[in-house]
């Protein structure tokens, strides 16, 4: 048997590179790097297993996980959506990988274990079906030529043909459609040629088969796998005027009527100087995007209602304080909750209080009265947690529970940790390298 | 006090164990062997590893505690840290005690929460362990990995890399503890053996293969352009990948 590498043609490592540098350049503002979900097993004596919880390998220098090579297949593309670098009209250097070097460099960073998987998306070129075409012949060689079983997530074009996305799903574990925008009238505005409905009819393909094949399964073991990791798409917050209301909304919408795994928030790094955007500069909206995440989980883990988390007279997530503090001191009269025997979902609502600490707590009560000194050795965030929650010993704290300035006391409590985790921001202006 | 002393092996320490109650000694404290010198005033007495003692331990630890139980109290043992075994044993005496209650879920217990801290992080090192080692592809085709964890992971990570990659060999070899695991395309073997790393840091030597340090640096070009430099947030990065793990990743050397 020949070794894996005998056969791979050797491959120019100049123009290769000259080539990851532009596309990968191209591709790091999509913030999707999930690689969980998957659920193929290296069955075949073949290369990667994604069937476990997924694996970030590193990290970027700005705190994001590198789980997949993310990049774009080619940034040659038709349209002109403002806020996108890769856009028609901005005056950059373009390339094109082959279906081959995506393979080869997808196997080699896959043998080595920097990646758990392919991240694969597209300008377009032609139109969405040609485009949507190279993206598959990607997945499928990687699957049927090169026994790959690790993780490819790959974009779904607006557009594309309802076959290419059945296809897309067969190979692919997880698909995604980014609405960037999350108005159509924000689109109208920043992307004039693209269509609302091409986005919406893909998303909808996509989950009309995830349910049909989540019936057929049951009817037929054998029925091949349709993007096992789900969907998700992505939300750019801060390039048009949406207030967190509409965002967390839209959000809503999605994982409730689209099957969607995940939705991002991406802050908008101002990259145009196009003046229906913020201007090249501004700072990226990172602490309103931390909070629209923490709102997303509260959604998603700790049982909160779109409309607890926000008021439409009242339509942005405080900065200050997370969305769960935020919801807590609008709701004083919900606490304190009692340790000894809330039920759990309330014990999830208390700041500080974090899933798994939820759990180990609902566990420790049966064997014993818990103090304040249990639930910090269980790992629960004491000092915003002992406002809202009475325990088996005193809890001075309590007192404040009704103090008109309860929220004021709190920021200071936290303020020697949390003071300005971002900056180190204005600096990197005079950074040489800063606009690479 | 009883000395008990081991061969410090997870089968040795559970046959301590099975031996306290089976002899009934009194007072007992479970040491390991290569720790003896340090107690001379002390006589030990030697437990010779029995399986069949060891695994009496383990069916009854999981009835108990269920598997979850059994996996965390290995991992609080792979830990290393010195006196684990009197962490272990109380453990696994309030365990008997309580012979109804799974008391790895009384979280306020002093001995329970270090059994869960230590698994929490050992736990965490399998999985930096996963996710940090890189693997250079040598002359021969082999894939290899050196790592330092910091607590004896090496055979807990055996399983995920081995469904991983079943049409290359490999081999992780860990430096402190001085032995490996290699897969053949067909079988694990635990390799002892003393490596000589410096001839494996020379560059210019031809230990790897040809396209080796290409992939490398493509590898390193695709970190620095993946990287959002207006984001630049160097705390939350050493956070995620502390300064210790920098020496084995590839996107952190020098070329």
């Amino acid at each position: 048997m020949l070794t894996q590498n005998s056969k791979i043609i050797p491959l120019n490592y100049d123009k290769l590179k000259a080539k990851l540098e532009i596309l990968a350049d191209a591709a790091k503002y999509d913030v999707s790097c999930s690689s969980s979900g998957g659920n193929r097993k290296n069955k075949n004596k073949g290369l990667g297993d994604s069937s476990a919880s997924g694996i970030c390998h590193t990290y970027t220098e700005d705190g994001r996980c590198v789980s997949l090579l993310k990049i774009l297949l080619t940034n040659f593309c038709i349209y002109d959506c403002a806020y996108c670098v890769t856009r028609k009209s901005n005056d950059i250097e373009r390339a094109a990988f082959t279906v081959e070097e995506v393979v080869d460099l997808t196997i080699n960073f896959y043998r080595r274990n920097y990646i758990e998987g392919l991240f694969l998306s597209s300008g377009i070129f032609k139109n969405a079906d040609y485009t949507m075409e190279r993206l598959v012949r990607v997945a499928k060689k990687l699957r049927l030529e090169h026994n790959f079983n690790g993780y490819i997530h790959l974009k779904s074009i607006p557009g594309a043909s309802d076959d290419l996305m059945r296809e897309a799903g067969l190979y692919a574990d997880r698909l995604s459609m980014n609405l960037e925008i999350p108005t159509e009238s924000g689109l109208k505005l920043l992307a004039p040629d693209k269509n609302h409905q091409d986005m919406i009819n893909p998303m909808r393909f996509v989950k009309n088969e995830l349910i049909q094949y989540k019936e057929e399964k049951k009817k037929f073991k054998s029925t091949p796998k349709f993007a096992p990791a789900g969907q998700s798409t992505q939300v750019i917050v801060g390039a048009t005027q949406e207030n967190d209301f509409q965002i967390i909304h839209v959000a809503d919408h999605f994982y409730n009527n689209f099957n969607m795994k995940r939705v991002y928030y991406s802050g908008y790094v101002p990259i145009s100087n196009d003046t229906r955007l913020p201007a090249i500069g501004t700072q990226v909206p990172l602490i309103r995007e931390n909070r629209l995440y923490q709102a997303d989980w509260l959604m998603r883990f700790y049982g909160f209602k779109a409309n607890e988390i926000l008021e439409k007279d009242n339509p942005f997530l405080d900065l200050d304080v997370d969305p769960k503090m935020g919801w807590a001191l609008r709701n004083i009269t919900q606490f304190p909750v009692i340790i000894q025997n809330a039920p759990l979902e309330m014990i999830l609502r208390v700041p500080g209080i974090g899933v798994k600490s939820a759990h180990k707590i609902v566990h420790a009560r049966r064997f014993q009265n818990l103090t304040m000194e249990h639930l910090k050795k269980i790992g629960i965030s004491v000092n915003r947690a002992r406002y809202f929650i009475s325990v088996s010993n005193e809890n001075m704290h309590l007192k404040f529970l009704n103090a008109l300035n309860l929220k004021e006391i709190i920021l200071t409590d936290m303020k020697s940790k949390f003071e300005k985790p971002f900056d180190n921001q204005l600096s990197l202006l005079n950074d040489a390298t800063f606009l690479r | 006090m009883t000395l008990l002393s081991y061969d410090s092996t997870f089968e040795g320490f559970l046959t301590a164990v099975f031996e306290i109650y089976e002899f009934k000694y009194s007072n007992p404290k479970i040491i390991k062997k290569d720790d003896l010198q340090q107690n001379l005033f002390a006589d030990a007495i030697e437990i010779i590893t029995d399986n069949s003692k060891s695994d009496r331990v383990i069916k009854k630890l999981n009835a108990q505690l269920e598997s979850d139980g059994v996996r965390s109290l290995i991992y609080a043992f792979l830990s290393e840290k010195p006196g684990i075994e009197d962490v272990l044993f109380n453990v696994i005496n309030y365990s008997v005690e309580n012979p109804k209650l799974n008391i790895l879920k009384d979280f306020a217990n002093d001995n329970v929460l270090q059994i869960v801290q230590l698994t929490k992080s050992v736990g965490r090192e399998k999985h930096r362990m996963e996710a940090f080692i890189r693997f250079e592809q040598l002359k021969d085709g082999i894939y290899f990995a050196k790592i330092d964890p910091d607590f004896d992971v090496l055979t807990l990570i055996i399983r995920h890399f081995k469904n991983r990659y079943q049409d290359q060999k490999w081999l992780i070899y860990d430096l402190r503890r001085k032995y490996g695991v290699y897969y053949d395309l067909k079988d694990i073997e635990i390799v002892s053996m003393d490596l000589d790393i410096k001839s494996l840091e020379d560059k210019n030597n031809q230990v790897f293969s040809e396209t080796e340090l290409n992939y490398q640096k493509l590898w390193w070009e695709y970190f620095d352009h993946t990287n959002i430099k207006e984001r630049k947030n160097t705390r939350l990065h050493v956070q995620h990948v502390p300064k210790r793990y920098w020496k084995y990743l590839t996107e952190k050397k020098m070329f």
